[in-house]
């Protein structure tokens, strides 16, 4: 799934770190999963003192594995019927385990589909089968643009004014960017599909150059028409013709950026903590551009919390409360000051303090007009849009034959996958 | 051999009644006793399950599905698959040829040098001393573009246009392959000048005596006789290479065996079956095709050379 | 060193030899660049490291200081040197009583043993590791020691080599022993195996390094950080760096530089061990 950087302290913290209560002979005891991340279990274990506190005849155990085996963990686990009542879960694995029935739907009572439905973002739809609702997250993350001041003074752009449309994009990266003797000293914007590009391309620019990614259920591949073409060649331009940019330029665009060698990058709100460690420069940060139109869009991906199937009677109705309050919105401020993920529910996100955010505000911002992708092998389909996108860049394909010939394996494997 | 005779112990029942023979037979069974567990669990055992496994479909999530021939078909009918035979094939028959051909000359030479012998086997011997996985960054370093990679500064200095190196899909494979020859050259180099060593003086002075030209010593005394020597090492460099991962793994982090899979092996592509998508079923069909691989070439090499 | 050029082969100083001499000095150079600028970068700060010089301008700890500050390399290397030390003591114990009892005992069905261990030599380990790990998470050995070493505990190329240099070994001397009252273990262990030392140093040197730079399995099989291997933990954190050359470097380094040490003090002991791994095996 997502790259092990992306933990970066995490892995300091050992196989588990169970918080558990005295255990008097009434309480129950659920147990709690989630993978590890200095700050996401740190915080965990500050809710679930809060949650015991209020709720003293249950506690909670609290069990966190290294973010490369969780997923192999929980199915291992889930499937021979041991672990956890409630399990944090990526997003695009809901279909896996509601298939194997390893988890449950949330219970109408504590958990009404209307609420659910007005309170938090349209995102958390995804997390929906059949009407029922299997999932709630705490906290979602969404991309946005960051830019080097100091390069865009050196340019003469105004640092405070950072590119707005994808017009303005361009030409504030060809203003940027640098070249000696023909080779790219520093980036205008940086190309890499690795990184979070690939969203950008599929659930961004493909639908501001008029076309639509996925079908609905996101079964079908509807890229392969002139707007995917298009969105494409739009992309493979900033290293081709207008070169601005270069795919692999320092190997990895977030590295470019944090050396002071790229004016833009696109990145999500988990980046954030390592560009705060940037001393060289001041950044920003920005909504991504939007089209001649003005149509914005942006990508959300998040973990969830699912109650396993294996919780009944009191563990259940132990689980639910549970759920309720690491989903209230008093959890989710915890979590945007803790952990400096995007609150989940409206009325969260759109308090004056976080909106205006200058770091945070454009981030949230896109959480009304973001997609959610279901990938049914996120891996395996950002790798066909990273050859789609070197096939025309190294090989010098027509970015038409190069978006045909990815939707046609993209289909292939949704189909193998999804059966 | 201390101790004193008569001691040997006159132990009546069962034992003292069994012959030496039979006692011998006895402790040649104890003594294989862990060994044939082990062997039989951790290797037999597991051969049978990858046998097996690869005609299921399994996840790990659900019991394994029979589903016969299916990950073979699926195997052969997959475009990536045939790429990547191809691309292990690259690393066999380039890595194996360049690799030979330079640890010879170098030891060929190097075996005749007094002055400073030492130090400079130490200089080739150094790199196979250290880690695949860890050195294969360092060269990811050296072949970064400007103005990180070291390769194409030193390029651009003397004013040679810059190469892509990883970048591209033709230069990508000899890139990954370059650390792997670099760190095994050492190895064949020591291996070489052992052989070399062993070769009889006497059979040089003779030839030199007869006025022998250098040329024809090489090719009719030290080569014919250098032959075992030569038969180990290509089986061995041979398997090395079919079976690269480290250098491919930590050099494409990025993007997995590529670009456009152009470098990447079978065991990537194992490993990413496996242990990425779950697909137990398919990787372990992949695996008995590496092993097919591997035993067709050792038993090619070993008869082919082992005839002329 | 110029009394070895009585050697025929030597008494010849020509200035072929000369160039021959100079272009081997050059490759060698060549063949450790990779490894000096590995060390010259981790001793730049960040700020140099696109500077081309071999020598730091501004030589600093600082890079060293960071990576020790991370913490995690000290434990990766200590799990290295006790997997590949654990490992190496078990292939010098069983390898060679392996190969011992088929060298020197005679007994219907040895054959039969010995083709069959030798026979493991052909199945590649990738083929078995679906099986491992599977084996491994059905008892409960994923993300721990012995998950790490149990494949490798004996090896049919240790047994194979251990089995050559018994047969060296004359069958009078364990007679002897056998005479003097001694059991067949003790004939083995006090009699047999010191006649053996260079080979088993040679195996143990071949097994150590094979596990110090193992990467594969121990990628597989372990999840939490401070179980990894120094090759496994270099890689994760070389990711986790995230492209800063400057202390994966300094990760490579430290990574490296512990083997090189030892090998310039044991030089010729670890060459020859590997000559003799490689030659009989």
């Amino acid at each position: 799934m997502r790259r092990l950087r992306d933990i970066i302290g995490g892995s300091l913290i050992a196989l588990g770190i169970a918080v558990s209560g005295a255990g008097s002979a009434q309480a129950v005891e659920i147990e709690y999963w989630q993978y590890v991340f200095d700050t996401r279990v740190k915080a965990m274990n500050r809710l679930i003192e809060e949650f015991q506190a209020a709720n003293p005849g249950i506690t909670v155990k609290h069990t966190t594995f290294p973010y490369a085996d969780y997923q192999t963990k929980v199915i291992a686990s889930a499937s021979a019927g041991i672990g956890p009542d409630v399990v944090q879960l990526f997003y695009g694995w809901l279909d896996l385990f509601v298939n194997a029935k390893l988890v449950q739907p949330l219970p109408k009572d504590t958990f009404p589909t209307e609420a659910i439905e007005k309170d938090f973002f349209p995102i958390v739809q995804a997390m929906k089968r059949n009407g029922e609702y299997y999932a709630l997250p705490t906290a979602v993350r969404s991309l946005a643009l960051f830019y080097n001041k100091k390069l865009f003074q050196e340019a003469g752009l105004d640092p405070a004014k950072p590119p707005q449309t994808l017009t303005e994009l361009l030409d504030a990266a060809k203003k940027t960017v640098k070249m000696e003797s023909g080779n790219m000293v520093s980036a205008g914007i940086t190309m890499d599909m690795a990184g979070q590009d690939h969203q950008w391309w599929r659930e961004v620019l493909v639908r501001q150059y008029g076309g639509v990614p996925y079908s609905d259920d996101y079964r079908k591949v509807t890229y392969n028409d002139k707007a995917g073409a298009d969105a494409l060649k739009f992309y493979t331009d900033l290293q081709t013709s207008e070169k601005v940019g270069q795919m692999g330029f320092m190997d990895e665009g977030q590295a470019a950026f944090r050396a002071g060698r790229a004016a833009m990058t696109i990145d999500g709100t988990f980046r954030i903590g390592s560009f705060k460690t940037i001393k060289d420069f001041e950044w920003g940060v920005a909504e991504l551009p939007a089209n001649a139109e003005g149509m914005r869009s942006n990508y959300a991906s998040y973990w969830t919390n699912a109650i396993t199937a294996k919780a009944k009677g009191e563990k259940l109705e132990a689980a639910k409360k549970f759920l309720a309050f690491v989903s209230s919105p008093k959890a989710m401020e915890l979590w945007l000051d803790a952990v400096g993920e995007l609150p989940a529910r409206r009325e969260v996100a759109q308090k004056p303090q976080y909106m205006n955010d200058p770091v945070y505000g454009p981030f949230l911002k896109a959480l009304d007009y973001s997609k959610v992708t279901l990938f049914v092998d996120e891996q395996a389909q950002r790798q066909i849009t990273m050859d789609m996108t070197n096939r025309v860049l190294i090989q010098g394909q027509e970015p038409q034959a190069a978006v045909d010939q990815a939707a046609k394996e993209e289909q292939a494997l949704i189909d193998r996958v999804a059966k | 051999m201390d101790e004193t005779i008569g001691a040997e112990p006159r132990r009546r029942g069962l034992w003292g009644r069994l012959t030496l023979r039979q006692k011998q037979v006895i402790w040649a069974w104890g003594f294989l006793a862990i060994p044939i567990v082990f062997y039989s669990v951790v290797r037999f055992w597991p051969t049978i399950d990858a046998f097996y496994l690869s005609f299921t479909k399994w996840n790990l999530l659900q019991p394994p599905d029979f589903i016969g021939l299916d990950n073979y078909r699926r195997m052969f009918a997959d475009p990536q698959f045939w790429q990547v035979f191809r691309n292990t094939f690259l690393y066999l028959i380039i890595g194996t040829p360049v690799s030979l051909l330079l640890s010879f000359t170098i030891a060929y030479h190097l075996d005749r040098v007094r002055f400073m012998h030492g130090l400079i086997r130490a200089l080739y011997f150094l790199p196979y001393l250290t880690t695949a996985a860890v050195m294969a960054w360092v060269w990811r370093w050296f072949y970064q573009p400007a103005p990180v990679g070291l390769i194409n500064d030193m390029l651009s200095m003397v004013g040679l246009p810059q190469q892509p190196f990883l970048r591209s899909t033709v230069q990508a494979l000899p890139a990954v392959l370059a650390p792997a020859v670099w760190a095994g050259l050492g190895f064949q180099i020591v291996i070489f000048m052992a052989g070399l060593r062993a070769i009889p003086t006497s059979y040089y002075e003779a030839a030199r005596i007869d006025g022998v030209s250098n040329w024809t010593i090489l090719t009719r005394i030290t080569l014919p006789l250098l032959k075992p020597t030569f038969v180990f090492l290509v089986v061995f460099a041979s398997i090395a290479f079919l079976r690269i991962f480290d250098q491919v793994y930590n050099m494409t982090t990025n993007d997995p065996g590529g670009p456009l899979n152009s470098t990447k092996p079978l065991v990537l592509m194992i490993y990413q079956s496996a242990f990425n998508s779950f697909d137990m079923g398919y990787a372990a069909a992949q695996t008995v095709v590496l092993f097919l691989v591997l035993l067709v070439i050792s038993l090619v090499q070993l008869t082919v050379l082992r005839d002329r | 060193m110029a009394a070895s050029f009585k050697d025929a082969r030597f008494n010849d100083v020509r200035p072929g030899k000369v160039i021959a001499w100079t272009l081997l000095f050059l490759g060698g150079v060549v063949m450790v660049t990779p490894l000096l600028f590995m060390l010259s970068t981790s001793l730049k700060p960040a700020s140099d490291v696109y500077d081309l010089r071999l020598i730091p301008a501004r030589p600093t700890l600082e890079n060293y200081l960071a990576v020790f500050e991370d913490g995690r390399f000290p434990g990766w290397i200590l799990n290295s040197l006790f997997i590949a030390t654990v490992v190496t003591l078990s292939n010098v114990f069983f390898d060679s009583l392996v190969g011992y009892t088929l060298a020197k005992f005679k007994f219907r069905g040895r054959y039969l043993v010995f083709i069959a261990i030798l026979s493991t030599l052909m199945i590649p380990t990738e083929m078995l590791v679906i099986p491992w790990y599977i084996m491994a998470r059905d008892f409960g050995w994923l993300d721990s020691y012995w998950g790490i070493m149990f494949p490798g505990m004996m090896t049919a190329f240790g047994t194979f080599l251990m089995k050559q240099f018994f047969e060296t070994v004359p069958d009078d001397f364990l007679e002897a022993a056998r005479i003097d009252g001694l059991n067949e273990f003790q004939i083995w262990w006090r009699i047999a195996m010191p006649l053996v030392t260079p080979a088993l140093s040679a195996l143990a040197i071949f097994t150590f390094l094979g596990n110090w730079t193992a990467f594969i399995w121990p990628l597989i099989v372990t999840t939490s950080a401070e179980l990894y291997t120094l090759p496994v933990g270099l890689s994760s954190f070389s990711v986790e760096q995230a492209i800063r050359w400057e202390l994966i470097m300094t990760g490579a380094s430290i990574a490296t530089l512990p083997t090189l040490v030892i090998f310039i003090v044991l030089q010729r002991f670890i060459v020859r061990g590997v000559v003799k791994a490689g030659l009989k095996g």
